[in-house]
């Protein structure tokens, strides 16, 4: 939270000014939507007649409605307590959201049928490909990052032209040429290593700028105090610095590890049978794309909202323990 | 009886073209406790920390219980255990608590047991007077109690010498004298020491010589009865007619 002020003024929402300008502006933008021949217009039927047949009145009329109901909605929200105005608009922003879906007129049951699988399989396949080249991308980040802050060339040389590289690059290209390019040189690799090593890879590059960050925030006084008494390089950077630099790392490690969940979705084009496949050759067959893609949206939406969860759990144990 | 611990044989250093250290002639015998003191830039820092090689010198020879100091030195960790340091910013692990650090040095690189390494930990806690702080964090620690347990954690290596910078100026006034007192006692012990500090009460108490710096050379060194109450240099009268005001 920002900082929190000690006077509390009344919330804008209950002030008349602010309450006439959301009516005006709900009334002219729900006008202009038209909204009398949708199910808005069903519920308006004994005021304006026929809604199909209503016109410009049904339209207008249609539009204060709405306007009024959003107006008070709004007021009536605006007295409830922190929480619950969050828990309250989550929820209403949702449904609003499903009900676009909703428009669509998607086939659930064909939705039913095949979301076991792609949980199962999909799902599956997204969080260890992730799970694996997260981990080898932070292993990868380690080296880079010592390797870019030390004072050999070689090192230097490698780390930097690396992250250039791998920054440089589209990810969806990486995959490609991994995958095309490594049989060329005679070395058959297949799918899934191929997606791992391109997600690893590129994401080793941008985590080796988080690690060095890391490693460069701790206060020089740790390693001449570690260097004093004997430790050697590899032992100071392990039990000493490593461990402070942590909380600093960990936070946006969960960040990039949300980013390749969803990025991981590129692996799809070279056939592995991840969400993001399975979305799109599921539905080809009864030509059900909507379905089976807004099927997927929502199953990674879930994923990366439990991620979030567990981010913030690991964010809090590091700041309790590091005093 | 004097057997030399430290000698700096001519030594010159620079910071790229910011000479430093100029013509350094300095012996550290065994049980010595030597104070060296000057103002602010004068190369205090830099002369102690060239001791361990935390800082590399370049010309002139440097050896340190036997070994020379040297950029292709095999040994630079092996000489470093056994010279103790205490830093202003007492650089504790915060992330280790005091026990973990006073056992993590014995237990890392001197290859003590677990058990040992836990025995040796209290009893100098015992000694530095804070051994019902020893499950805490740092962070949780005043700075007196903070910098003693940095004495305590150099100890714990068993070492020949101890360098101190400034150990004491970056505390409040009311936690000097604790630090101090550990300091004392230790020199009564028999340590060999070697303390940058502008604590003279400090000097006249333990040191058996005061240093004086100024601009990277060493103007004057004398037993501390000579040094406070017939300064030679006028850059010292100078500098002790400045500190003894307060
Ligand atoms: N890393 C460095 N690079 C360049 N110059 C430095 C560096 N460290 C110290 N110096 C310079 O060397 C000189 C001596 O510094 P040093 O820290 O040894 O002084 P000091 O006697 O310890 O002073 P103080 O009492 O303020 O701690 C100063 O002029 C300082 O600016
Ligand atoms: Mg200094």
């Amino acid at each position: 939270m920002l900082f929190a002020d000690t006077v509390v003024p009344d919330p804008a929402v209950h002030k008349p000014k602010v309450m006439a300008i959301m009516v005006a502006v709900g009334f002219v933008l729900f006008s202009l939507m038209g909204l009398n021949d949708t199910i808005f217009g069903e519920f308006m039927r004994p005021v304006i007649g026929e809604p199909k047949e209503s016109g410009l009145f049904g339209n207008l009329a249609t539009g204060l409605v709405i306007s009024i109901i959003f107006t008070i909605n709004v007021v009536l929200i605006g007295f409830l307590p922190f929480r619950a105005q969050v828990f309250v608009v989550w929820i209403e922003l949702l449904a609003l959201f499903l009900a676009f879906f909703y428009s669509f007129g998607l086939d659930f049951t064909f939705i039913r049928s095949k979301v076991w699988f792609m949980i199962s399989q999909g799902v599956f396949t997204t969080l260890y490909i992730s799970a694996i080249s997260i981990i080898l991308a932070s292993i990868v980040a380690i080296f880079g990052a010592v390797a870019k802050l030390s004072s050999n060339g070689f090192a230097n040389a490698i780390a930097t032209f690396y992250t250039s590289f791998f920054r440089g690059l589209p990810l969806l290209m990486q995959v490609y040429l991994i995958y095309l390019g490594l049989p060329q040189l005679g070395y058959v690799i297949d799918a899934v290593p191929a997606g791992i090593l391109a997600l690893t890879l590129c994401y080793g590059a941008y985590m080796t700028e988080i690690f060095r960050a890391g490693i460069q925030s701790i206060n020089k006084g740790q390693w001449e105090a570690s260097r004093a008494m004997g430790f050697k390089f590899g032992l100071t950077m392990r039990r000493i610095i490593l461990p402070q630099a942590m909380p600093l790392i960990i936070p946006p490690t969960g960040n990039q590890f949300i980013a390749m969940l969803k990025d991981s979705s590129l692996v799809s084009v070279i056939g592995v049978w991840e969400l993001m496949f399975l979305a799109r050759t599921l539905g080809n067959k009864d030509f059900k794309h909507m379905e089976m893609l807004i099927t997927a949206a929502m199953i990674y939406w879930c994923l990366t909202m439990v991620l979030e969860v567990i981010q913030s759990r690991i964010e809090r144990h590091y700041r309790t323990v590091s005093h | 009886m004097s057997e030399p611990i430290i000698q700096m044989i001519g030594v010159n250093k620079w910071y790229g073209d910011f000479k430093a250290l100029t013509d350094i002639d300095f012996t550290v015998n065994k049980g010595d406790k030597i104070v060296v003191c000057g103002p602010s830039g004068s190369g205090k820092s830099t002369m102690i920390r060239t001791l361990n090689w935390l800082e590399a010198h370049q010309e002139g020879k440097i050896i340190v219980n036997g070994h020379e100091m040297h950029a292709k030195m095999k040994n630079v960790d092996a000489v470093r255990m056994d010279v103790g340091m205490v830093f202003q910013h007492f650089n504790l692990f915060p992330h280790m608590t005091v026990l973990e650090n006073l056992k993590a040095g014995p237990m890392w690189v001197r290859g003590v047991k677990e058990d040992a390494a836990h025995k040796t930990a209290m009893k100098f806690l015992d000694r530095v007077r804070i051994p019902e702080q020893a499950d805490k964090y740092p962070g949780q620690l005043s700075g007196g109690q903070q910098q003693r347990v940095a004495i305590a954690r150099s100890l714990c290596m068993q070492p020949k010498v101890m360098l101190f910078d400034e150990p004491t100026s970056a505390l409040d006034p009311e936690m000097v004298a604790e630090v101090l007192d550990t300091m004392i006692e230790l020199a009564n012990d028999g340590m060999t020491m070697v303390c940058v500090t502008h604590e003279m009460g400090f000097a006249k108490a333990v040191a058996d010589r005061v240093v004086f710096m100024d601009e990277g050379k060493i103007i004057e060194e004398n037993d501390p009865h000579s040094f406070f109450d017939n300064p030679q240099n006028p850059r010292t009268q100078n500098f002790l007619s400045q500190i003894l005001q307060h």
